[in-house]
């Protein structure tokens, strides 16, 4: 055994994308980071589908970025294709999506983070945690090395005891051709903490000169594109299409013929899997009245010819997986180039963090991204992030960074992972969140990007650019306060398609009503055009749903009263005896930080927390 | 309110049965029970939910009451404590009697609803549901303990819980549209979701409109008797009453306060007001009673104008239909025992004649009375009524989520403000019947839905 001799403040352990967004966050607030990872081939690898985003994790890759994070800009720079989504479905619920260069995505992410300064990117494999008086004290590799460091976080993704299945073949892995990560996950359960499995999976990669994409409904980008990051002005770039391919009928026969060689359904596999990517095997046996599933063709890069058949992950064997793919039109001749599998891994059930996102069990410990039972790149991403601001608070002696469920989706995916059994893997819907209207991804920068500033990850160009747009915003206000349209101006009126007007109006007034846009006053008014797109867009959404928005605020406030009230640490639950046994468990268990979070565990009565409020109510007071 | 000590109380009302119960809820029931009852039998350890025959006797083994008890072991018990029933005689004097030997030995007299309060504290009723006991205990009369006993078997929950349910169903529909953006899914049918709504505003009014009768079976309806000196409201009072309370004199003015006397006319529970007569007076002590009479009248539910039918009616009576016309009131002919003289056509109440002296009338007066306060109303088995202010509250700020609702509809704002609307009525129907998680809206869009890719 040797110590490797020098001294880290975070050290970080996986070099996805929870682990490249905690050791760049760490690094960036000035701490000493290493970041381990089993494979530097591998950083940031995008180990399902080759995209960004999508509804509610364009709303996190956006709160990633606001808080100086390295997800928005990485896309931006790699995307090979950008789409808006539910444009007309309100402001809120508009979320970006983009086709990653998968190789370049990776190659980019590891190049800033070798560039960047406090900051060791190293391959090791880690087999044990150091600890001293009770605090985490470094990570032991395989190869019998001591890295110390005074924080760690861990970041394993599907790697903790991974086990591949194709069909009823079954091998340890953490990804397809890479070794599983083994013995940690029996350290943690040393650590006793609760151990879980999960299950996920992956449709097989198609060459894409096999495929006749003439008989496929093409999918292009958007002609205009609004970049993820805040730093981003624009991005003119050359896209690439998607398809849309379809099972039918007989590609459903022959799964269904097959079943019994499927992992998932031969019950070989005790994992769990999320109801929200069911494997294609799950589809057809769930809903047998659908005689076809739709399938988006991603592809995985401009150097790549692999496609990625979205939708159709599977555990059935390889040559089942051919069998059914040349029955959908268009795949007549298809050559999978790597086949379909499901992998089941260990997660820590993440109850037992804080919402730091560090452990109870161990001072100094802190976990992100899928070891806490999420799935997605940019659910982990943002627990990533999270974790490594915590852990380099954590050094620095520092307050911690807890993100409320009002300020951003990271704040609802952080509660509700701490106070809500992981029975599935963890995905980020916008319907998790109560606060919606005010959690958009235009907002993001007003939401989030000071408490960066203040924590030393907001760059300076990044806050001069926030600053300007705040400015720009409330010279729009006063633009369109001051602004009016003359009932006389029939050329405006018409332009604007507008009636009759009886009395003036100012644009602001005007802009309350449904047909009037921003952009279509901006045409009529030089000044407005002088703002940036991101500045009218504030406005718009400011001004037209002042009404929605003002409501949804109201709600916070009225929330404050219970997520204001902590629960001490000192408390013991199982002694409030006017507690039922169950609610006295859960609360144990859960161990809520605020009145709010004990409110949201499942099982614990309204009556239950008027209890808790009295106790705490004479706890306080001796 | 401390919750671990052991509380006893009587758990009936006294003096109003053969038998009455006195109920001790608390970790040291069982003892308490065993320190001064002596079973019938032989007992080695007293067995939950069994009722064991004896005697109650105190510290210098004095006889109190020969009593049937039952210990009943945590949690399975009203509280969820180990509680002990003893059923003694009905009379006051027994139940003092044993009330003092346990306050002697230690226990504390509950207040008022704490055993329900222990209930609701342990997890055992929800809020709709311990609300509801607190009324049965105060219940006073038939309907309202019914009414009381319909909230217990969750009626009120479980008809807005079927409301909840049509409307989650809106938003998994709803929410799949936003959050799935890029999954074929049902086509909208958006008359459909339109329909719905509807439906579920009138079912919500539907409760609502109970509230008044809900309000009045519990609270009670306040009936105001009016008319001129001497027209017979005390002996009116007094047949319905049916005991001799008023004063009842020749002299005009006699009674010269509001009397309030609390009974139930045909399972309503009714505060009858007798006012002092409303005529015009120069005596500053009638005329005090005057003033108050006609400040009640704003209150009332129904007023009773009464009219001497044997005498013809003058400028008293026509100054005492002036004061009351604006108001609900029935019109009531007294004295038709006796030869009818009076003209009251210048009434349009609804009329009714009685006679107190010869028993004429009554019976069809009470149950216009009935009638008229339960409006249509009426209360059956199958009724849901809402009596409690916050329900009625909550489903007041639904209703008008849902108008909003169909207001954004129609003036085609973004989905997501459809939802924020609906989010808002599910969150104030889960004030009365449980919050709507956004876990269950997720389990909805999966198990109906194949997303997901």
């Amino acid at each position: 055994m040797s110590d490797y001799g020098k001294e880290y403040a975070v050290i970080v352990v996986g070099a996805g994308h929870a682990g490249c967004e905690a050791a760049l966050a760490a690094a960036r607030i000035g701490c000493k980071t290493l970041l381990l990872t089993m494979g530097l081939d591998t950083v940031a690898q995008m180990s399902c589908n080759p995209a960004i985003g999508g509804l509610a994790k364009g709303h996190l890759v956006h709160e990633v970025d606001a808080l100086g994070g390295e997800m928005g800009v990485n896309i931006d720079a790699t995307g090979i294709q950008f789409r808006r989504l539910n444009i007309k479905k309100g402001p809120a619920v508009r979320a970006a999506r983009a086709q990653a260069d998968r190789m370049a995505y990776s190659a980019r992410m590891k190049k800033v983070i070798e560039q960047q300064t406090c900051l060791d990117l190293k391959q090791g494999v880690v087999v044990d945690l150091l600890t001293e008086q009770g605090r985490v004290a470094g990570v032991k590799t395989r190869d019998g090395l001591d890295f110390r460091g005074r924080s760690v976080v861990l970041t394993t993704g599907t790697f903790m005891r991974g086990l591949i299945h194709v069909g009823l073949n079954n091998y340890p892995g953490g990804r397809a051709g890479e070794p599983a990560s083994e013995g940690l996950s029996e350290v943690l359960r040393g650590l006793g903490l609760t151990v879980g499995r999960l299950k996920t999976g992956t449709p097989a990669r198609l060459a894409a000169r096999s495929i006749n994409f003439n008989l496929l409904e093409k999918q292009s980008g958007d002609c205009k594109i609004k970049p993820f990051s805040f730093l981003t002005d624009a991005i003119e770039r050359e896209q690439v299409d998607c398809y849309i391919a379809h099972t039918n009928k007989k590609t459903h026969q022959i799964i269904r013929a097959n079943i019994e060689k499927s992992a998932l359904f031969a019950g070989v596999i005790e994992g769990v899997g999320p109801r929200y990517c069911p494997s294609i095997e799950d589809k057809v046996m769930r809903f047998p009245e659908k005689d076809s599933h739709q399938s988006f063709l991603e592809p995985e890069g401009l150097d790549s010819t692999e496609m990625y058949p979205s939708g159709l992950s599977t555990s059935l064997p390889p040559d089942v997986q051919l069998q059914y793919f040349r029955t959908m039109v268009g795949f007549a001749d298809v050559e999978i180039m790597r086949p379909g599998y499901a992998i089941e891994y260990d997660f820590v059930e993440p109850t037992q963090l804080r919402a730091t996102l560090e452990t109870r069990v161990l001072p100094g410990l802190f976990h992100a991204g899928q070891i806490n039972g999420t799935s997605g790149y940019e659910e982990a991403a943002a627990q990533g992030l999270l974790a490594g601001i915590n852990a380099a608070q954590y050094c620095r002696g520092k307050k911690p960074l807890i993100v409320g469920r009002e300020q951003g989706y990271l704040g609802v995916m952080v509660d509700d992972l701490v106070t809500q059994p992981t029975l599935e893997p963890y995905r980020m819907f916008t319907s998790r969140s109560e606060y919606r209207l005010i959690l958009r991804e235009d907002n993001a920068d007003q939401r989030l990007t000071e408490l960066g500033r203040n924590l030393g990850l907001v760059c300076d160009e990044r806050w001069q650019k926030y600053l300007e747009k705040q400015r720009q915003v409330e010279a729009g206000l006063q633009i369109i306060r001051q602004e009016t349209l003359r009932p006389s101006d029939s050329e405006a009126l018409k332009a604007l398609s507008l009636g009759e007007l009886k009395n003036g109006a100012s644009f602001e007034q005007l802009l309350r009503r449904p047909q009037i846009t921003i952009d279509l006053l901006a045409s009529r008014c030089p000044a407005l055009r002088e703002l940036s797109d991101q500045a009218l867009e504030q406005l718009e959404i400011a001004v037209k749903y002042e009404g929605y928005i003002k409501r949804q605020i109201e709600q916070v406030e009225r929330s404050r009263e219970q997520e204001g009230v902590v629960i001490p640490e000192s408390i013991n639950f199982s002694g409030l005896e006017s507690l039922s046994t169950e609610v006295r468990e859960k609360l144990t268990r859960v161990r809520p930080a605020t009145l709010g979070q004990a409110s949201r565990i499942a099982g614990v009565t309204p009556a239950a927390i008027a209890v808790l409020q009295v106790y705490l109510r004479k706890f306080r007071h001796g | 309110m401390i919750t671990t000590d052991t509380i006893i109380a009587p758990a009936t009302a006294v003096g109003e049965g053969g038998i009455a119960v006195v109920r001790i809820s608390g970790p040291q029931s069982l003892s308490a029970l065993q320190f001064f009852f002596r079973p019938s039998a032989q007992v080695l350890t007293y067995r939950s939910h069994q009722l064991y025959h004896g005697i109650l006797i105190d510290q210098q083994k004095q006889h109190i009451d020969e009593v049937m008890a039952v210990y009943m072991a945590a949690p399975h018990t009203y509280t969820r404590d180990d509680v002990v029933e003893i059923h003694c005689h009905g009379s006051q004097q027994v139940v003092k009697a044993i009330l003092d030997l346990y306050l002697k030995f230690g226990l504390r007299l509950a207040q008022a609803g704490e055993f329900t309060y222990r209930a609701f504290v342990n997890g055992r009723l929800d809020l709709t549901q311990s609300e509801a006991v607190a009324q049965l205990i105060h219940a006073k009369s038939d309907s309202s303990r019914k009414l009381a006993l319909s909230q217990v078997e969750g009626r009120l929950s479980r008809t807005i819980y079927n409301i909840t349910e049509k409307l989650r169903d809106i938003q998994i529909l709803l929410e799949a549209w936003i959050d799935f953006p890029e999954e074929d899914l049902p086509a909208a049918d958006l008359q459909e979701i339109q329909r719905n709504i509807n439906s579920s505003i009138i079912q919500v009014v539907e409760i609502t409109d109970t509230y008044s009768s809900g309000k009045l079976l519990l609270e009670g309806a306040s009936i105001l008797l009016v008319g001129r000196p001497n027209v017979g409201k005390s002996s009116l009072l007094n047949s319905l009453l049916g005991e001799e309370r008023a004063i009842v004199t020749e002299v005009p003015g006699t009674t010269r306060d509001l009397l309030e006397e609390g009974i139930t006319i045909s399972g309503v529970p009714v505060r009858l007001v007798d006012s002092a007569g409303l005529r015009k007076s120069e005596d500053p002590v009638e005329m005090e009673g005057v003033r108050r009479a006609k400040q009640k009248l704003q209150y009332a539910d129904l007023v009773l104008y009464l009219v001497d039918g044997s005498m013809i009616a003058d400028e008293q009576d026509r100054y005492a239909y002036r004061a009351c016309r604006d108001y609900p009131a029935f019109l009531v002919r007294t004295k038709q025992d006796l030869p009818q003289m009076a003209d009251t056509s210048f009434c349009n109440f609804p009329e009714y004649g009685i006679s107190t002296k010869a028993d004429i009338g009554l019976s069809e007066l009470r149950a216009a009375i009935a009638g008229f306060l339960l409006g249509e109303h009426l209360p059956t088995s199958e009724s849901v009524f809402i009596t409690e202010q916050r329900h009625y509250d909550a489903l007041l700020a639904a209703q008008r989520n849902l108008e909003k609702f169909q207001e954004a509809f129609s003036a085609d704002q973004p989905l997501e403000f459809l939802v924020f609307e609906l989010r808002e009525a599910l969150h104030s129907l889960g004030q009365i019947s449980g919050e709507t998680t956004s876990e269950s809206v997720l389990d909805g869009i999966f198990s109906q839905f194949c997303v997901g890719k």
